[in-house]
């Protein structure tokens, strides 16, 4: 269905009228609920103006805020660099014909999907000193951990993509001589990245959410110095987490827009595979083919 | 294994997973209600609705969780003293619980409406012909058929709302996470093998529940 308008006819009279009632139901209710939510902040005096006054200094952004969103961005930027390539490869494995490197892949690859990240980050960050006998490096344990899930998460976006390029493509690669190796790298791989694009960019918005989680093994992140530091010098933790998850918005809705702008570009190109557009629609709904991690959420 | 040959340990083990999978459960039953509410929205003819499920999925969806659940303690109990149960955990369990409900209702949502959007606009046309209004059209056309093309990401959802639930343990919930922290620490020879239980645990329930969601989705496809 392209648009939802075909679930309803245009409104006549009586639709319109009922439309105009439930709107104004709804709009009441929708008011009382925000006065609901401001009485409920007034009371505690949560409008006071210097709890949200830091906010207006420079400070306050110089100090807590834009620092935090550095390591945020940093661990994220790294993270993705890393999981991309880990996507690849272990997607290229569990594609291989050799079971002896299909089937490690593909038990990595589901194992990594499986496990929460935060348990992965605890180990990484609690566990391994056990291990190695030396401190681990926080800003290491998040960008381990994200790339490890992440990137788990990543191959079978890839996996999924290069199954949905038409089997032509490849038999014709074969027919001009290339070898294995060559018809994944020079023909599957950037097709499939270019089906798959949806799904690998609302996997990095995955990511640059879960960096969120250094904050609870105490990475120095948006959470922990923008929420987590700044409330406890100025007691506005309602406020500093209203600001941060602004922040979080803003820069999702980029990168989702930049998604959108990027795969309306190459479909109006015809560069994404034709025999896959139909398949687009149900992969960026499950990137998995049914595993066991889910993915983008 | 011999540290989950001490029940004491082997208690931590079982309760961490016991809020699990409460939380799953409890956060699954909301997220689906307050998600199919929404997805409803979203296709409704009345503006302000579509206006309040679309802000709801861009507010929800691009907020990191974490920051849901921390804004769920410090936020609506400590600072605006929404209290709901006496019991410290017990609260805790269900300001979690209210977190990852809003959170996951958002991707419900999404993929509630990704479903409709499969039905083919030719079955919508001729319900509204035979004078179907929008909740009959919706309910009795629309709706099973997307249902049955959204059991596979709604087991996705399903999943990782089970993965995501570890997050709680921000707040204070001994959940498996925290509990697999807490013998890390007291164990630092054994952390292979605990790391392998808990872990192994959610590999061992999760990717069969994938996979059984995939083989549900595949029996119950609609065939175009």
């Amino acid at each position: 269905m392209s648009t939802d308008a075909v679930l309803y006819d245009h409104p006549g009279p009586r639709a319109k009228a009922r439309n105009l009632i439930l709107t104004i139901v709804f709009g009441i209710a929708l008011l009382g609920l925000l006065y609901w939510i401001y009485s409920r902040f007034d009371a505690k005096g949560q409008w006071a103006g210097n709890l949200w006054e830091p906010f207006t200094q420079a400070s306050t952004w110089t100090d807590y805020i834009l620092p935090g969103l550095l390591e945020t961005l940093k661990a994220a930027a790294v993270a993705m660099v890393l999981s991309l390539a880990f996507g690849i490869i272990f997607a290229v494995g569990r594609l291989s014909d050799h079971w002896w490197l299909r089937i490690p892949a593909g038990v990595i690859v589901e194992f990594f999907r499986a496990v929460p990240l935060l348990l992965l980050m605890f180990f990484i960050f609690f566990g391994v000193p056990f291990l190695t006998e030396q401190p681990m490096s926080i800003f290491w344990a998040v960008v381990i951990g994200l790339t490890l899930y992440n990137g788990s998460v990543l191959a079978e976006a890839f996996r999924a993509g290069v199954y949905s390029v038409p089997r032509g493509q490849s038999e014709a690669a074969y027919a001009v001589g290339m070898r294995k190796g060559q018809v994944m790298t020079h023909i599957l791989i950037p097709q499939a990245a270019r089906a798959m694009l949806p799904v690998i960019v609302s996997q990095l918005v995955v990511l640059v959410k879960d960096t969120a989680l250094g904050y609870i093994i105490s990475y120095g992140e948006l959470i922990q110095l923008g929420v987590n530091n700044l409330s406890a010098n100025f007691a506005n933790v309602v406020q500093a987490a209203i600001v941060a998850a602004i922040i979080y918005i803003i820069i999702n809705s980029a990168l989702t827009g930049f998604a959108g702008w990027l795969s309306r570009r190459t479909r109006r190109k015809g560069r994404a595979p034709r025999a896959a557009g139909a398949q687009i629609q149900q992969t960026t709904i499950e990137p998995g083919l049914g595993g066991g991690g889910g993915g983008a959420f | 294994m011999d540290v989950f040959s001490d029940p004491l340990n082997r208690d931590v083990y079982i309760t961490g997973f016991l809020w699990i999978l409460k939380m799953t459960l409890a956060g699954g039953v909301g997220a689906l209600l307050l998600g199919v509410v929404l997805a409803a929205m979203r296709v409704s003819p009345v503006p302000v609705l579509r206006g309040f499920g679309t802000a709801w999925v861009n507010i929800f969806r691009n907020t990191p969780l974490t920051l849901i659940i921390f804004f769920c303690y410090f936020g609506l109990f400590t600072t605006l003293g929404f209290s709901l149960a006496d019991d410290i955990d017990l609260n805790n369990f269900w300001l979690g619980v209210i977190g990852l409900s809003v959170y996951t209702a958002a991707f419900v949502c999404e993929a509630i409406r990704s479903g409709i959007n499969t039905v083919p606009a030719g079955q919508a046309e001729a319900a509204r012909a035979i004078g179907m209004t929008f909740f009959q059209t919706l309910s009795i056309v629309i709706l099973p058929q997307a249902g049955r093309a959204v059991i596979a990401p709604l087991g996705s959802i399903l999943i990782a709302l089970c993965k995501n639930s570890t997050i709680v343990g921000t707040i204070g919930l001994m959940e498996s996470s925290n509990a697999m922290k807490e013998l890390i620490n007291a164990n630092g020879d054994a952390v292979i093998p605990i790391f392998l239980v808990f872990a192994g645990t959610f590999a061992v329930v999760l990717i069969p529940t994938g996979y059984a969601f995939g083989w549900l989705a595949n029996r119950l496809a609609v065939k175009r």
